[in-house]
């Protein structure tokens, strides 16, 4: 008989070897001679590369995984279609946010081998939440996650906005963090387990009466915490401020990564052990969508700062995915992993534009700045443009698809307000989607931006930009990894 | 003779849970005592997890409950090590001086 003490590893392959390559990237990064600035750099480099090139290879180990559910760690960690599908997108995420991330940091003065290291860190522990199946191995996949995030939102140590901008993130994301437990400790008392299959099998036999006011309370606490999480009205107070703040890389980060691994917790909580009481969630969910909506297309309109202006975008588009959430049908979660996938590309792309943004070697971050683009940088006005009307929704871009399965599932399930609320406040978001280009391609520079772009962000600009206008001739991958990632969900 | 039950443990949970969130909105003076209205979040929380795991008979809610103090630890670690920096920069930890951004 084997040894039982020791847990099936083979589920949990991806994030046993990023630790592992965390530890060696620290070590080696610790025991390299610095002190100069070029050593610095040099290390920095060293261990960006690395920490790419382990991501990639564990996009390769997640896939390899794919097509079976394995349950491991005592039944705490899953690994299912769902769970590759939504670690595949957030490896890729921090991949590409450490490629254009490189070049800021280096002019900076910020190139030091701790941010790569951080940011593999971070996606560790958003890995453990996506494969969370057990409120401890949620929770400690989301501290993970999260004191990596509050320290690089300081990174820049030197300047008070970043300092400021950790600290409330700080602050926030711990009473965020608290309230989170608060309602799982209830969640587990009423329920008397803290597994998500037990609870599962648990719910399907409630009866009309609903599970109880201890258990309902405990499941608030649990979507406030999570709302916090995924920045959605009216828990997204921290976010313009700290993305804001942030040197610009983390807040590309910021704005991809831990926005579609918590997007994936979300639905792995609300659709596995809650899923049979829709009921009782629906409403809340549909508030929050509706007022992430509203808030994310009205408050974006004043702004004159391109990283408070995505901030409030990224409030919005959570909305948007929040529909598909509300919906809580399979086709609801198919339609959130489609635009959660486009998500991505598109604010990769657009934060490449936005790191471009320099005049002489300085960074600027106001719209006006991006004044006469379309001629000093033809190709930067173009992807920017490109990536600006997928994000308003015009077809035949990605976005545009995002919105109309998410949308589609909301008419199927009879959510007509939430779709008829959805299509307006996208019309309303495209007004300063549409600003922008307008003041790209139709207003003066006095004072030209930079001229010369980084080669990788260059590369990752064109690979987004055309991802983004070829979808629509070749959605069929995307469409069925997403299908086949929702009916795992929920077959299981 | 009023026996001490689950009731009770969870009412002192409440107000202390409570009484942390206020500690962190009401406040208007110091950050540190943000950081300690968090702890007491995470304590009352604790209290709740232990209540529950001795009513229930079932030692999850005591593992829960270390793991819940492990990470307050290395929270706290990290906060103060932010604020530590904060200060370096301004001078400052009053809650009123974390102004630099409109929000």
């Amino acid at each position: 008989m084997p040894n039982t003490h020791v847990p099936e590893l083979i589920p949990a392959l991806p994030e046993l070897f990023l630790a592992v390559i965390i530890m060696a990237l620290l070590m080696f990064g610790v025991f390299q001679k610095g002190g100069r600035d070029e050593q610095d750099v040099t290390t920095f480099r060293y261990v960006t590369y690395m920490g790419i090139v382990a991501l990639l290879l564990a996009v390769l180990l997640t896939t390899l995984l794919a097509d079976e559910r394995l349950v491991t760690f005592g039944g705490m960690f899953v690994s299912d279609g769902y769970a590759v599908f939504c670690k595949v997108l957030v490896l890729l995420a921090s991949a590409g946010s450490l490629v254009i991330a490189k070049g800021f940091l280096e002019r900076h003065s910020l190139a030091r081998f701790e941010f790569p290291v951080l940011v593999v860190f971070a996606t560790l522990g958003m890995l453990m939440m996506i494969s969370a199946n057990d409120m401890i191995s949620l929770y400690l996949g989301l501290e993970m996650q999260s004191l990596s995030l509050y320290i690089i939102a300081a990174f820049q140590r030197d300047d008070t906005r970043s300092t400021e901008a950790g600290l409330k993130y700080f602050v926030l994301g711990a009473v965020a963090s608290g309230m989170l437990l608060y309602g799982m400790s209830l969640v587990y008392g009423f329920a008397g387990t803290t597994s998500f299959e037990v609870m599962a099998k648990m719910f399907t036999n409630t009866g009309p009466e609903g599970p109880g006011t201890g258990m309902i309370f405990g499941i608030v606490f649990i979507l406030a915490g999570l709302a916090f999480k995924v920045s959605a009205v009216p828990f997204h107070m921290w976010t313009p401020d700290v993305y804001e703040g942030a040197p610009t890389p983390v807040t590309a980060f910021f704005a991809i990564a831990p926005k579609i691994a918590g997007m994936a917790l979300f639905m792995r909580v609300m659709v596995g052990p809650f899923g049979d009481l829709l009921a009782q969630w629906q409403q809340i969910v549909v508030f929050i969508s509706i007022a992430s909506m509203i808030l994310g297309s009205f408050a974006a309109v004043n702004q004159r700062n391109i990283k408070r202006l995505m901030a409030y975008s990224s409030i919005g588009h959570v909305g948007y995915a929040l529909i598909g959430l509300s919906v809580g049908s399979e086709a609801g979660i198919r339609a959130v992993l489609i635009y959660l996938a486009i998500y991505l590309f598109m604010n990769i792309g657009t934060f490449a534009c936005i790191l471009c943004m320099r005049r002489g070697g300085r960074m600027v971050e106001g719209i006006d700045d991006l004044a006469g683009l379309g001629k000093t940088h033809p190709m930067i006005a173009l992807a920017l443009a490109i990536f600006m009307f997928s994000m308003a929704g015009i077809p035949p871009l990605a976005g545009f698809f995002g919105k109309l399965y998410v949308f589609q599932a909301a008419i199927a399930a009879e959510l007509y307000t939430l779709a008829i609320i959805g299509v307006l406040t996208s019309v309303v978001g495209a007004f300063y989607y549409l600003r922008i280009i307008r003041i790209m391609y139709f207003d003066d520079a006095e004072d030209p931006l930079d001229q010369s772009i980084d080669r990788e962000i260059g590369a990752l600009l064109t690979l987004t930009g055309i991802l983004i206008v070829a979808f629509i001739a070749y959605p069929e991958p995307l469409v069925s990894n997403a299908a086949a990632a929702a009916a795992s969900l929920f077959s299981s | 003779m009023l026996d001490i039950g689950l009731a009770h443990y969870l009412s002192v949970a409440a107000v202390l849970f409570t009484l942390g969130i206020f500690g962190i909105f009401l406040n208007r003076k110091n950050v540190i005592i943000i950081l300690m209205s968090v702890e007491l979040m995470l304590l009352a929380v604790n209290i709740n997890l232990v209540a529950f795991s001795a009513e229930l008979s079932d030692l999850v809610g005591q593992v829960f409950a270390m793991f819940v103090l492990t990470v307050a630890a290395a929270e706290a670690a990290v906060g103060l090590a932010i604020l530590v920096i904060f200060f370096r920069n301004r001078g400052t930890i009053a809650v009123e001086d974390i102004n630099v951004m409109s929000g």
